[in-house]
């Protein structure tokens, strides 16, 4: 059980250092403009433990470093965030699909894949991560219809951050809650702290027991409170009041989390020195490997487009070819 | 889906209807609810769902009702479905097919008589597919369920209820990506396909009666293009029609107007033409007879191909 909780601890210092090493890879220009994740350890790490290892994860591309705990190498991670084909990883290798970079969209893929497995006579479950704005998207809707229609064994992880770059969550719906939202698909809506890491834990274990047991999905509302930028490039003084933003900064979930674990005598600052210095070194060496991957094939252009490619994909290859002569 | 257990038709309707046009029907009898799944009204639900659905292992077959109601499904065959195999370095296939009954000539109101095959064609990753019989039909399906790629099946409606053509028995499944030659000809070539191949064949049939032997091909995929076929009957007769319901601007007619240009300059005798519908949506049903092209239309283009 300690152990559990340490290493529930041990996965949120490395989201949050990953998330402030790649910050600085960005602005150093060593890869892309990287989605930030300040201040939602608790909810990937909470919600990522209550996964058996043969579920999937369909992830946004909110969750691209979150992957990270689910086996995807981090090298592979800071490949596809410089602009690397050998950042798209093979989804069964790790049971996580590519991160969808439009909003919402993926929701539905989620759905069909759990729904494919429930009619494969297969027992694992999905979890399908999208932020508050996806809410919006049509496609959210219609994904979570189909979810329910279907009882596919899913649950849909709402991030609500409080912002959509620089929407707040209160332009974005007039709803109470996004949660309340499960009761038009005929489906459970459940509202957790999104800073409180067992909590996310405990209601998405719930979820997936339910799913598991042929009762359907369920929407889980993770409620935080986005403190810093949505992107390494973007300036949220912009848009953010500062005294709000130091007032939640104080919520932090990783301080609450860690005096927790302190208070339980269950965290001395040996292991906590230790796993901030792992989670920095594994970055900072998968950022090197990341680095020393040979530069990408032109071959990689149209090499996996189609399975069979034919006559028209091929000319259009030749094209390729002979204008590079 | 005798032959292949992980095949599953999804769309509006095609349960205990059998689809708007039947084309399902007695399937879900058959199959069951799960393999023959009438969704809700939900285009790009469907499509997303299809998505998801490959990568668990089935080939979903999706139903689109209408040509006009495609469009939603664009955001995932464009975002999504077509990108997928490369996203994952060609590790997820996505072997599904959308059936899309299309195009004009019945009378039908609004977004039912839409020709969109040149938004698919050209959505890398896609595959577009065109039967102008009821043989091929049967054959590009199979070849479409069967693909490894994702396949835009577009079903000339104008079609359903005219072709008389005898069906082969048993397994028959043609090549994505050859065309046929519909009728032979030595004076000029009319590229075509769908419901414009038995217009170009009427077509050819009245310029033979004037002395000129016209060579009708029917493209039957639209991607990949039988671009061998088409390069090598128009290095033969020098000349070259164009024919399609679909508006005229970057549709297919560009592109293989384009194509003869780069490959077959040299043999080209006269102008190449287009005889398609017009850049504005398709027309309500009482001009539809003055959108789509008419046999008259492509016989005045075939004569324009000689005038240089």
């Amino acid at each position: 059980m300690s152990q559990e909780l340490l290493e529930i601890y041990r996965d949120m210092v490395f989201l949050r250092v990953f998330d402030e090493e790649w910050k600085r890879f960005s602005h150093m220009g060593r890869v892309g403009n990287v989605p930030l994740t300040w201040g939602l350890e608790a909810v990937y790490a909470g919600s990522m433990r209550a996964l058996e290892a043969e579920d999937w994860v369909f992830p946004s591309y909110r969750e691209t470093s979150a992957s990270i705990l689910r086996g995807v190498p981090a090298a592979t991670v800071l490949a596809m965030e410089r602009g690397h084909p050998g950042g798209w990883w093979d989804p069964w290798s790790h049971n996580v699909a590519p991160p969808s970079i439009p909003v919402g969209s993926h929701v539905s893929h989620a759905v069909g894949y759990a729904w494919g497995t429930r009619l494969a006579g297969l027992p694992h479950c999905t979890i399908v991560y999208f932020g508050d704005g996806a809410t919006s998207e049509g496609a959210f809707h219609e994904g979570a219809n189909y979810a329910a229609l279907t009882k596919a064994p899913v649950v849909l992880m709402c991030n609500n951050n409080g912002w959509a770059i620089s929407t707040p969550v209160s332009r974005q719906s007039a709803a109470a809650t996004l949660a309340a939202k499960a009761e038009g698909y005929g489906m459970p809506g459940v509202r957790v702290d999104g800073h409180d890491v067992l909590a996310v834990r405990d209601a998405t274990a719930e979820a997936l027991a339910r799913a598991r047991d042929g009762g359907g999905p369920t929407l889980i509302e993770a409620v935080t409170v986005r403190t810093g930028a949505h992107a390494a490039v973007d300036d949220p003084s912009l848009y953010m009041d500062q005294e709000a933003v130091e007032r939640e900064r104080s919520k932090d979930c990783l301080a609450r989390y860690e005096q927790e674990l302190q208070d339980r005598d269950l965290l001395d600052e040996d292991t906590r020195q230790r796993y901030h210095d792992e989670a920095r070194s594994i970055t900072r060496t998968a950022m090197q490997e990341a680095e020393a991957l040979e530069d990408p094939l032109p071959g990689a252009i149209l090499g996996s487009v189609y399975a069979e490619p034919a006559a028209t994909i091929e000319s259009s290859g030749q094209a390729f070819q002979e204008e590079r002569r | 889906m005798e032959r292949d257990q992980r095949v599953m038709v999804l769309g509006q309707d095609v349960g205990r209807l059998g689809g708007v046009f039947r084309a399902t029907a007695g399937i879900q009898e058959r199959f069951g609810g799960d393999r023959c799944f009438d969704t809700p009204v939900s285009e790009a639900g469907m499509l997303g769902t299809a998505v998801g659905l490959a990568l668990a292992g089935w080939r979903p077959v999706c139903e689109i009702q209408f040509d006009g109601f495609c469009y939603p499904a664009l955001d995932q065959l464009i975002t999504h479905v077509g990108r997928y195999r490369q996203r994952t370095s060609g590790r997820a296939a996505m072997p599904l097919v959308v059936r899309i009954p299309y195009g004009g000539g019945v009378g039908a109101p609004e977004l039912h008589s839409d020709s969109p095959e040149a938004y698919f064609v050209h959505a890398p990753g896609l595959k577009v597919a065109v039967p102008s019989s009821a043989a091929d039909a049967k054959g590009l399906l199979a070849a479409a369920i069967r693909s490894p790629d994702p396949v835009v099946f577009l079903e000339p409606k104008a079609l359903y209820r005219v072709a008389q053509d005898p069906v082969p028995e048993g397994d028959h499944c043609l090549t994505l990506g050859t065309a046929r030659i519909a009728r032979r000809g030595d004076a000029v070539t009319i590229i075509t396909y769908g419901a414009m191949v038995p217009v170009a064949q009427v077509a050819a049939q009245a310029l033979a009666e004037e002395g000129m032997e016209a060579e009708v091909i029917d493209l039957r995929t639209l991607k990949p293009l039988d671009e061998e076929l088409v390069i090598a009957s128009v290095a033969k007769t020098g000349r070259a029609v164009v024919v399609h319901e679909g508006p005229r601007t970057l549709g297919v007619g560009a592109e293989v107007s384009a194509l003869l240009a780069e490959h077959a300059i040299a043999s080209i005798k006269g102008p190449i033409v287009r005889v398609t519908g017009y850049d504005s949506p398709a027309p309500p049903s009482l001009l539809e007879h003055k959108y789509i092209p008419s046999p008259e239309r492509v016989i005045a283009a075939a004569r324009r191909t000689m005038e240089l």
